[in-house]
């Protein structure tokens, strides 16, 4: 039976628990006197019966789910005969997908080997015996759990408490997925980076000048040794990061401060919402925008003053990620010059003080740890923006701090290096979780710092 | 003269420069949002610039007659002669027909690419439709190729672009213009077909599908599990360093860069877990990571603008806990976190980077029909047209951005109209 299938029955069988158990508690309450003989309501000994029917089926499901197929090719591999049987883990993965794709009938069977064929076939077997015992024991104890369920209904039975535990319970699982996320990102760039860090030095790595990830695929390839240097990288995302604050921290500030103390109500209303549009549009648009638009533009403008600009230049991706990021900043820099207290400025315009006078030496001096921790979120988000440099900016690593010329960034790497098919367990495509681990730790601790900043200071006047 | 009076005037001396500086500060505002507006503006207008021609194609009118012994097909029924008739030779023996002057093979050629390399399988799908046709003639609006659609259009706004064009292929763009038998038509196939390599029978339905399949599963999987967290962490949370550990894993998941997500998808679900690369499934299930740190922040906001007077009123009620929580707290900070959902549902829709390390990036012609089937999305699309040399594909891409943030207004808007209408003031 399919999986989406067995989920209905399921539901099904516990919608019928529910009212079963709902059922049976007023059939035990009325000769008694009413549902208040009751300790709960009668809906909480549906509840309960119905969680006992579904709850344990479903979990048996969920581990079926996720260990079935392993389990069955495992058992599929380890019975091929001898003179196919893989040696190393390239040729186990071989073997396992044309053994899969014969199975599923995506490859004929013809001129396969016998053993080939009978691994398909056996798989197929283990797979329609696997669903179908399965469908019988999830069956088997939906049913128990049904019973269970109808059993325990009676006057003393505390169904409220029950039910409400496993609520609980599952809030509490839904919190921790935060967690569970956090720590799944942690493993998944550390064990591959730490395989990679086998092969190439974590010192070439973090230190290293040259990049050139392209590994030969024959031995006697020229040029192909591939050197793992990120240093360009990184100096090409800080070169795209820095352009983009150039931009967006003037812009961003000032429009916040004029929002903030002297704009109209109308042109607040107005303007608000309209710089926030900007943060709602997707990055892609802005990608295609600095590539198609911006990048042609300022290479013509360049041209015109006998100025050779790149048309993949770092100026183009980071001039338009600095729009991007302005309604990001000016948002978080209102929030902070808002929350100063209006005594502040009053005490200071009551000493004669100009407003910008009064914004500058008291207003913005007051706000500034909320500002910094703004312009750090930003500036981790500048780091992490991928659409518009993957779009824009270049490939080749170039070593340079010249915003006209073409640099990457460790973002548009980790996409080059991961679209496409090549094997998996390739220096080149474990460099791309090694850069995501860099990328990881370093707009981790920019967000840690920055948040804790932002939520000392809005304590502070609160 | 007094030190109070020396004072005084310096003061007076230095009153017009500190009032020109007011101003000019209040300038550097002012231009600070100007340069904010203007660029909402010049984003839009070349976006919109450069795709609205896309929403019109070019089709060209000829008298196809569907002879049998040139199609090969005298059996409308048998799907073996259907696969092997030869379609293309409609087309061309219509445009030979239109152009009975016409001699020497690259000629020829370029006179058969006036017509797309569809519209032979257009003629096949018409013919299927009414049988009767077989063997007679009948004029029929045919879609032209990519390249004489750029050259038309750009040809009728009066500057014409003719460099992938050949001088004869331009003269007899001009016969037919003459004779009203070529003209632009509303392009139901960018709404209605899948991707293709050919920018004129490329269309956005397939991406679309897919990121409606995509949002359904973030949908399903984000919103529970965000308004479960957020009333677990508003209403029943004991405060202790688990529960802090827990908000600073939100706070940060926030912030963390979308790719992260997406080596997370790369390595845990499809290298773990063996889910199939580039189906919806997957695309929802990094997205519903990606914005459960959104759902739950708003969802929280929304709980705890509920006063805790209503709790109080219903604990004295006799309610349990819970009772409190899913019969009052729930209902009135639902419409916020609905809002919180659409939003989260919109971030969700523009995100590509993530989607691009699953392999949602493939080339897919088929539109998807369930949350297994291959599938891109149309923030991907745009990203793989905006990749294509082809210069008609520009047109293209632009178009299904102006698409894609249709989509986007109506979800924003819709949420803020929400939040008026249903938000309630204690």
């Amino acid at each position: 039976m399919q999986t989406i299938n067995i989920l209905f029955l399921l539901f099904g069988l516990g919608l019928f628990g529910f009212y079963l158990g709902r059922g049976r508690s007023r059939a035990i309450a009325n000769p008694l006197g009413g549902i208040r003989q009751l300790h709960s309501l009668p809906s909480y000994y549906g509840l309960h019966t119905a969680l006992w029917c579904a709850l344990p089926s479903l979990f048996i499901l969920g581990f079926w789910l996720i260990f079935n197929e392993a389990l069955i090719n495992s058992i599929v591999m380890s019975s091929v005969p001898i003179d196919i049987a893989p040696i190393d883990t390239a040729s186990y993965n071989l073997l396992l997908n044309k053994v899969t794709n014969i199975a599923s009938g995506v490859m004929p069977r013809d001129g396969q080997g016998a053993g080939v064929v009978n691994a398909a076939d056996s798989l197929s077997s283990l797979r329609v015996t696997s669903r179908w015992s399965m469908t019988l024991l999830l069956l088997v104890l939906a049913m128990a759990g049904l019973f269970w369920g109808w059993y325990k209904v009676s006057v003393d039975f505390r169904a409220r408490p029950a039910v409400e535990k496993v609520m609980q319970n599952l809030l509490l699982g839904c919190a921790c997925l935060a967690i569970f996320t956090t720590v799944g990102i942690v493993f998944s760039v550390l064990f591959e980076s730490i395989q990679f860090f086998r092969t190439v030095p974590i010192y070439d790595f973090v230190f290293g000048l040259e990049w050139s990830p392209q590994t030969a695929i024959r031995e006697d390839q020229v040029g192909s040794s591939g050197s793992f240097g990120a240093v360009p990288l990184f100096v090409g995302t800080l070169l795209v990061s820095a352009v983009a604050m150039f931009i967006a921290v003037p812009v961003g500030l000032m429009s916040a401060i004029y929002l903030a103390e002297y704009a109209s109500k109308n042109v607040r209303t107005f303007a608000k919402p309209a710089l926030e549009i900007l943060a709602g549009i997707p990055t892609v648009v802005y990608g295609f925008f600095a590539a198609l638009t911006v990048a042609p533009f300022l290479r013509d403008l360049g041209n015109s003053f006998g100025v050779s600009i790149s048309s993949e230049s770092a100026l183009a991706a980071g001039g338009v990620m600095g729009i991007m990021i302005i309604p990001f900043i000016s948002s978080l820099a209102d929030d902070v010059i808002t929350a100063v207290p209006q005594s502040m400025r009053d005490g200071s315009l009551a000493m004669g003080a100009t407003q910008s006078e009064t914004i500058l030496k008291v207003v913005i001096p007051a706000a500034l740890p909320g500002i910094v921790g703004g312009i750090m979120l930003a500036v981790s988000r500048a780091i992490g923006e991928t659409m518009i440099v993957v779009m824009a900016a270049g490939m080749a690593a170039n070593l340079t701090a010249n915003p006209l010329d073409s640099v990457t960034t460790v973002t548009v790497q980790i996409v080059t290096l991961l679209t496409g098919d090549q094997e998996f367990d390739s220096p080149k495509t474990l460099a791309a979780f090694a850069l995501g681990l860099m990328l990881f730790t370093v707009t981790l601790m920019l967000n840690i710092f920055a948040l804790h900043i932002v939520k000392k200071y809005r304590e502070q006047y609160e | 003269m007094s030190k109070a009076t020396e004072h005084l005037s310096k003061i007076k001396h230095s009153l017009a420069g500190r009032n020109r500086a007011e101003a000019r500060f209040r300038w550097y505002g002012r231009i600070a949002i100007f340069i904010g507006l203007a660029a909402v503006a010049v984003l839009f207008g070349d976006i919109i610039n450069k795709g609205h021609g896309a929403f019109r194609t070019t089709y060209i009118n000829l008298d196809v007659s569907y002879d049998q012994d040139l199609i090969g097909v005298n059996n409308l029924a048998d799907s073996e002669q259907l696969s092997a008739g030869n379609w293309d030779a409609l087309t061309k023996s219509a445009l030979r027909a239109k152009f009975p002057n016409i001699s020497g093979r690259s000629d020829k050629r370029r006179l058969n690419n006036l017509l797309s390399n569809g519209a032979g399988f257009d003629l096949k799908d018409r013919l299927l439709e009414s049988p009767q046709l077989l063997g007679k003639t009948e004029s029929v609006w045919m879609l032209a190729d990519d390249d004489i659609d750029t050259y038309y259009k750009s040809w009728l706004a009066g500057e014409a672009y003719a460099a992938r064009l050949s001088d004869k292929q331009v003269i007899w763009i001009g016969e037919l213009h003459q004779q009203g038998l070529i003209k632009l038509q509303f392009n139901s196939n960018f709404f209605m077909r899948g991707d293709s390599r050919e920018p004129e029978q490329a269309g956005i339905l397939g991406a679309a599908i897919g990121s409606f399949l995509t949002l359904i599963v973030t949908l399903m999987l984000s919103f529970p599990i965000g308004v479960c967290a957020a009333i677990y962490l508003e209403e029943f949370a004991p405060k202790n360093r688990w529960t802090d550990f827990i908000e600073v894993n939100i706070n940060n998941l926030a912030a963390v860069p979308s790719i992260i997500f997406g080596l997370l998808g790369l390595a845990i679900f499809i290298n773990f877990f063996h889910v199939p690369r580039s189906v919806p499934l997957i695309g929802g299930l990094v997205l519903t990571l990606m914005t459960l740190p959104t759902i739950i922040i708003t969802s929280r906001a929304a709980i705890k603008s509920v006063p805790p007077s209503i709790r109080e009123a219903a604990l004295g009620m006799g309610a349990s806990r819970y009772q409190v929580v899913l019969h009052h707290v729930l209902p009135l900070a639902l419409p916020g976190m609905l809002t919180g959902a659409i939003i989260g549902m919109a971030q969700a829709l523009g995100e590509t980077a993530p989607l691009l390390m699953i392999g949602m990036v493939a080339f897919i012609v088929d539109i998807p029909s369930g949350f297994s089937d291959p599938a891109t999305v149309l923030p991907v699309q745009i990203f793989l047209w905006a990749d294509s040399p082809e210069r008609a594909f520009i047109e293209k891409t632009s178009a299904a951005i102006m698409v894609l943030l249709s989509f986007l207004i109506i979800m924003n808007t819709s949420a803020v109209w929400l939040r008026k209408r249903l938000e309630r003031r204690w």
